[in-house]
C-alpha cells in the first residue's frame, strides 16, 4: 500500500512538472512571450520592464525555476482586465464552476446509472436498444449545441427558464443538463458494461443458486459491485466537467472558470489564460491521484496486489 | 430411506440456441439418471462435455441462450420442469443446493462472510438477523472453521482458498438441502486441503442423509467418494453404473481409456490426458456416435448411426454398439 | 424461459459464449457510410452545389427564415444569417472545412501516435519510459482546455487547428498501439525476422506496422468524431477557424446572435450537420472495431 501510494505520488509530481514545463515552453517557443503577456497598448518602457521581470535574457532553465517558484508561491500575475491577482480571480470563480459540475454530475448519475442497470438486466431487449440510441446521441451531440437548443426551447419558445447568468436554481438547470448530457451517456455505457460483467460473475450465480429473489440479486449483490468503476469514473469526470464546461459556461454566461478562460482569450488577458489552464490541469492530475488512492483504500484487492 | 429415487432425470435435454435459431448446440442430450437419498453419484467427463450445464439444468438456472428442450426432471416426486420461476426459487438453495467450482470468485467481495452465509437462511426461513447469525456461526463450526465468531465479521479476501471453499460449503448446507450438487469443488485447492474437504463433504452427507452429485474430471476422487458414476461425453451419458462395476468392467471404449489413464502408482491427482484426438466441437458433432472419430474400436455402424442405451447388467448402462452386440 | 438473465460463459464449460457472439454478425453500417459519402461529396463539389457565395451576404437579406416558413424565399432554402449570407451554402462549404480539419488532424495525430507507440513498444527500456511518461502526462491534461490554450497562443487558423488537434490527441493512439506492439513483439514471425537478421527498422516497418494498422484505423474513425466536436468548440469560442470562413462551429457562434430573437435555423442546422457527421463516424468506428479488432472492444 505504502509503495503503491508513493509510486503513484511520484507519477503525479512528474506529471505536474511536465504540465508546467509544457505550458512554460509553449508560451516561449511559439514567439515572444512579452507580446502575449504585455497589456495591449503598453508603452515601450512597460515592455522593457516586463522583459526584465520575466528574465528573458537569462537561460530557459533559470526562467523555468523562476516560473515554478512564482507558481508555488501562488503568484500567477495580475489580470490585465480585472486588475486583480489571477489567483484571487480564479478562486472567486471556482465555487460557481464546482456548483455547475456537481449539478451536472448529479443529473448524469441520476440518468446514467438506472438506465445502465435496466439496459444490462434486459440485455438485448427493448430498453437496451433505447439505451444504446441514447448513448450514441449523447456521445455525438456537442454539449454547447445541446445548450443552445435548450435556450431556444425553454427560454425563447416557452419562456420558462433564464437563458443566462446565475443566482437561482432556475439558472443552474439548463447548463447542468447541457453539461451532464454527454456524461450521462458515458455513465450509462459504463454502468451497463460493468453490470453485465458482474451479472456474469460466479458470486452472482451463487446468489441465484441460494434462491434469492432476482430483485435482491441485482440490488444487493450485483449493483454494489458494478458501482465501483462507475464511481471512479464519476470522480474523474467531475474535474473534467470543470474543464469541458468552458463552452457551456460561455453559452449560458455562467460565471465560472470556463467563462474566465473565455474572457481571458477574448480580452487578450494572457496571465488569466495561462494560470487557469495550469490550475485546471493540476486539478485533474491531483484528483485522479486521489481517486487512485481512494480506490486502493476501498477495494482491498488492489491494496494487496501491490 | 425409501426406495423411490429422490432426484430423477429422464432423457433430459438442454440445448443452446443462437439468437437466430440457426445453430443448435446439444450441451445436454437425453440424459437419464437417478439418485436416492444418502447416495453419491459421480459425473465425470472432459471439460465441455456438458457436466456443468447438466448441473445448472437441474437447478433450472441456465444462461439465457440455453433451454431445457425435452425430457423429465423430478425431485421428491415433484415435476421440477412444471414449477414457476418463483416456486423454483424456493427450492433452489433450500432443498437443492449447489457448490460452484471457484471459491475465489463465488463469494461476493463486498459483503462479510457472515452476511453471505446467513443469507439463504434469512431468505428461505425468514428468520431475524440475530438468529440467522447464530445459524451462520454453527454452520461455520460444522464446516470446521476455527474461530467462527471472528470469521463471520471478515471479508472473503481475508481468507485462504480452502477456507473460502468451506464457506461456500456452509452456504450450500445452510438450509439443510436434500440434494447437493458439487461442481468440481476441489480443482483449485491443493492436495491436502482437497482431501480434508472431501472428507468434510462425506461427513456432512452422512449426517444429513444428503444425496450428493459430484461433478469432476478426477476419477480418483470418484473411486473414493461415489456409489455410482455417470460418464459424460459430448453432452451424453455414455456409460453409467455402480462405481465398482464401471471401474472393473467398463464397456465403452471411452470409459476404458479414462480408467487406463489413471496413474496406478503413487495415486496423485489423475487427469484425463491420455486419449488421442481433440474433444468434440459440440456445435458440429460427427455423424453417428460422437466418440467415433477418436474411438480405437469404431465399427462402420458407429459412423452411421448413434447408439442407443443398452443395459449391460442391472444398473449398468452404456451407449455403444460394442455393448449392444 | 430460463430464470437467469445473464449469460455467464464459464458456466457452460465450453467456449460457447464466444462462439455464439461470433454468429451474430453486426449489420453493415449503411446509414453512417451513406452520410459520410454525402458529406465528402458536398465537401469536394461545394462550388458546384452551393447556390450562393458562402462568405458574402447582402445586408438587405438579413435573418431570412427557411423557405417553407412565412417570410422565407426559395432563393435561400435554409434562410440567411445576421449579415445576410445563405445558410445552406455556408453549411455546404462548412462540410469542406470540417472534412479537411477532421481528416488531416486525425491522420496527423494517427501518424505521430502510431510511430511513437511502435517505437515505445518495440524498443522498450528507457525509450518506452520516456515516451510513455510524456504520453501519460498529455493524457492527464484536459484535452479541450489544452487545445484552447494552444489555440490562444498561436492564433486562429485552419492549419493551426490541425496541428493543435494532432498535438493534443496523438496520445490516444500511442497508448493503444504500444500495447499491441508489446504482444506482436512476442509473436513467432517477429522472432523469426530477428533471427533472420532483419534490421530493427525493417522489422518495425514490414512486420509490426501492418499488424497495428487495423487498430490505428479503428481508433482514427473513433477519433474523427472527437476531433470534429473539438474543432467546432474551438471555432465557437473564436479560437478555431477564423471568420468569415464557413465552419459549422463558427456558424453556431454567429447563430447565437439571433438566438434570443428566435432565429432558430441559425442554431439548428449547423448543429444537425455536426451531429450527423459525428454520429456517422462513431457508428462506423463501432462497427469497424467489432469487425477489425476484437481486442479493442473494451475501449
Amino acid at each position: 500500500m505504502k509503495r503503491f501510494v508513493l509510486r503513484r505520488l511520484g507519477y503525479a509530481v512528474l506529471t505536474l512538472i511536465l504540465l508546467s514545463l509544457t505550458i512554460f515552453l509553449f508560451v516561449r517557443v511559439t514567439g515572444d512571450p512579452t507580446v502575449l503577456l504585455v497589456e495591449p497598448g503598453a508603452s515601450r518602457a512597460d515592455i522593457e520592464a516586463l522583459r526584465q521581470d520575466l528574465g528573458l535574457d537569462r537561460s530557459l532553465v533559470v526562467q523555468y525555476v523562476g516560473f515554478v517558484k512564482d507558481v508555488i508561491r501562488g503568484d500567477f500575475g495580475r489580470s490585465f482586465y480585472y486588475r486583480t491577482p489571477v489567483l484571487e480571480l480564479y478562486l472567486s470563480r471556482l465555487p460557481n464552476s464546482l456548483l455547475l459540475a456537481a449539478a451536472a454530475m448529479a443529473f448524469s448519475l441520476l440518468i446514467g446509472i438506472p438506465s445502465g442497470i435496466i439496459a444490462a438486466v434486459r440485455v438485448n431487449g427493448w430498453w437496451d436498444s433505447a439505451g444504446k440510441i441514447f448513448a450514441l446521441l449523447g456521445l455525438s451531440m456537442p454539449s454547447f449545441w445541446v445548450g443552445l437548443l435548450l435556450i431556444l426551447f425553454f427560454s425563447v419558445y416557452l419562456g420558462w427558464l433564464p437563458s443566462s447568468g446565475s443566482g437561482t436554481v432556475w439558472h443552474v438547470l439548463m447548463p447542468a443538463f447541457a453539461l451532464g448530457w454527454y456524461f450521462a451517456a458515458a455513465h450509462m455505457r459504463l454502468t451497463r458494461s460493468s453490470m453485465l460483467e458482474v451479472l456474469g460473475s460466479e458470486y452472482v450465480k451463487l446468489a441465484r443458486l441460494k434462491g434469492l429473489p432476482e430483485a435482491l440479486v441485482i440490488s444487493k449483490h450485483a449493483f454494489k459491485n458494478a458501482l465501483i468503476p462507475v464511481m471512479t469514473l464519476a470522480g474523474i469526470n467531475l474535474v473534467l466537467m470543470v474543464n469541458v464546461a468552458i463552452v457551456v459556461e460561455t453559452v449560458f454566461a455562467w460565471p465560472g472558470i470556463g467563462r474566465l478562460i473565455y474572457e481571458g482569450i477574448s480580452f487578450r488577458d494572457f496571465p488569466v489564460v495561462q494560470a487557469t489552464v495550469l490550475m485546471n490541469g493540476s486539478m485533474v492530475v491531483i484528483v485522479s491521484l486521489m481517486v487512485d488512492i481512494l480506490y486502493a483504500v476501498v477495494d482491498p484487492r488492489i491494496r494487496y496486489e501491490r | 430411506m425409501t426406495d423411490a429415487p429422490l432426484l430423477e432425470l429422464d432423457k433430459l435435454s438442454t440445448h443452446f440456441v443462437t439468437a437466430r435459431g440457426t445453430r443448435v448446440v446439444k450441451a445436454v442430450d437425453e440424459v437419464s439418471l437417478s439418485l436416492r437419498a444418502g447416495e453419491t453419484l459421480g459425473v465425470v467427463g472432459e471439460s465441455g462435455s456438458g457436466k456443468t450445464t447438466l448441473a445448472l439444468s437441474i437447478m433450472r438456472l441456465l444462461p439465457t441462450a440455453a433451454r431445457i428442450v425435452g425430457g423429465g426432471l423430478r425431485f421428491a416426486g415433484e415435476d421440477l420442469l412444471a414449477k414457476s420461476p418463483s416456486e423454483m426459487r424456493h427450492i433452489r438453495g433450500k432443498r437443492i443446493a449447489m457448490i460452484l467450482q471457484d471459491p475465489m470468485a463465488s463469494l461476493n467481495p463486498l459483503f462479510t462472510v457472515g452476511d453471505q452465509v446467513a443469507e439463504p437462511v434469512r431468505v428461505h426461513e425468514h428468520t431475524g438477523r440475530r438468529s440467522a447469525r447464530d445459524r451462520a456461526r454453527s454452520l461455520l463450526k460444522a464446516v470446521k472453521i476455527p474461530a467462527p465468531e471472528q470469521r463471520l465479521r471478515e471479508y472473503p479476501h481475508q481468507m485462504s482458498g480452502g477456507m473460502r471453499q468451506r464457506i461456500v460449503g456452509a452456504i450450500a448446507m445452510a438450509c439443510e438441502p436434500r440434494v447437493l450438487i458439487a461442481d468440481e469443488p476441489t480443482t483449485s485447492l491443493d492436495v491436502t486441503i482437497q482431501a480434508q474437504y472431501l472428507k468434510l463433504l462425506r461427513d456432512l452427507q452422512r449426517e444429513h442423509g444428503l444425496a450428493l452429485i459430484f461433478i469432476t474430471h478426477n476419477l480418483g476422487i470418484v473411486a473414493r467418494m461415489c456409489d455410482s458414476v455417470a460418464v459424460m461425453y459430448a453432452g451424453r451419458v455414455i456409460e453409467a453404473g455402480p462405481v465398482r462395476t464401471i471401474f472393473n468392467a467398463p464397456v465403452h471404449p471411452y470409459t476404458q481409456a479414462l480408467i487406463e489413464s489413471i496413474p496406478r502408482l503413487g495415486g496423485g491427482p489423475s487427469r484425463l490426458t491420455a486419449i488421442d484426438g481433440q474433444p468434440p466441437d459440440l456445435a458440429s458433432l460427427p455423424a453417428g456416435c460422437s466418440f467415433q472419430p477418436r474411438c480405437p474400436r469404431a465399427l462402420d455402424r458407429c459412423r452411421e448411426e448413434a447408439p442407443g442405451i443398452t443395459t449391460v447388467a442391472p444398473g449398468h448402462t452404456a451407449r455403444c454398439w460394442l455393448a449392444a452386440k | 424461459m430460463s430464470v437467469s438473465t445473464a449469460a455467464p460463459s464459464r458456466a457452460v464449460g465450453l467456449p460457447l459464449a464466444s462462439r455464439l457472439a461470433a454468429f451474430r454478425t453486426e449489420g453493415f453500417p449503411t446509414f453512417p457510410i451513406l452520410i459520410l459519402l454525402v458529406l465528402v461529396f458536398t465537401a469536394v463539389f461545394a462550388e458546384f452545389i452551393a447556390p450562393h457565395n458562402p462568405e458574402v451576404g447582402s445586408l438587405s437579406q438579413r435573418f431570412k427564415p427557411p423557405a417553407w416558413i412565412a417570410g422565407g424565399s426559395s432563393t435561400y432554402l435554409l434562410g440567411t444569417d445576421h449579415i445576410g449570407r445563405d445558410v445552406l451554402s455556408r453549411l455546404i462549404f462548412g462540410a469542406r472545412v470540417s472534412m479537411i480539419v477532421g481528416f488531416t488532424a486525425v491522420i496527423f495525430a494517427g501518424v505521430l501516435g502510431t510511430a511513437l507507440g511502435i517505437l515505445s513498444g518495440y524498443f522498450g527500456g528507457w525509450v518506452d519510459q520516456v515516451i510513455m511518461r510524456i504520453t501519460d502526462t498529455w493524457l492527464a491534461l484536459p484535452a479541450l482546455t489544452f487545445a484552447i490554450f494552444l489555440a490562444a497562443i498561436v492564433g486562429p487558423s485552419e492549419w493551426n487547428i490541425v496541428i493543435i488537434l494532432g498535438a493534443v490527441y496523438w496520445t490516444r493512439y500511442a497508448r493503444v498501439i504500444r500495447g499491441e506492439v508489446l504482444s506482436i513483439k512476442e509473436r513467432d514471425f517477429v522472432r523469426l525476422a530477428i533471427v533472420a537478421g532483419c534490421s530493427k527498422m525493417t522489422i518495425m516497418r514490414r512486420h509490426v506496422l501492418p499488424n497495428v494498422l487495423n487498430s490505428a484505423i479503428v481508433l482514427a474513425t473513433l477519433m474523427l468524431g472527437v476531433v470534429i466536436v473539438t474543432e467546432a468548440a474551438l471555432s465557437f469560442l473564436g479560437v478555431g477557424v477564423p471568420p468569415p470562413k464557413p465552419a459549422w462551429g463558427l456558424m453556431l457562434a454567429d447563430g447565437k446572435k439571433g438566438l434570443m430573437a428566435g432565429y432558430w435555423w441559425l442554431t439548428v442546422f449547423p448543429g444537425v450537420c455536426i451531429v450527423l457527421m459525428v454520429l456517422s463516424a462513431n457508428l462506423l468506428g463501432d462497427w469497424l472495431r467489432v469487425k477489425l479488432d476484437p481486442q479493442l472492444r473494451q475501449l
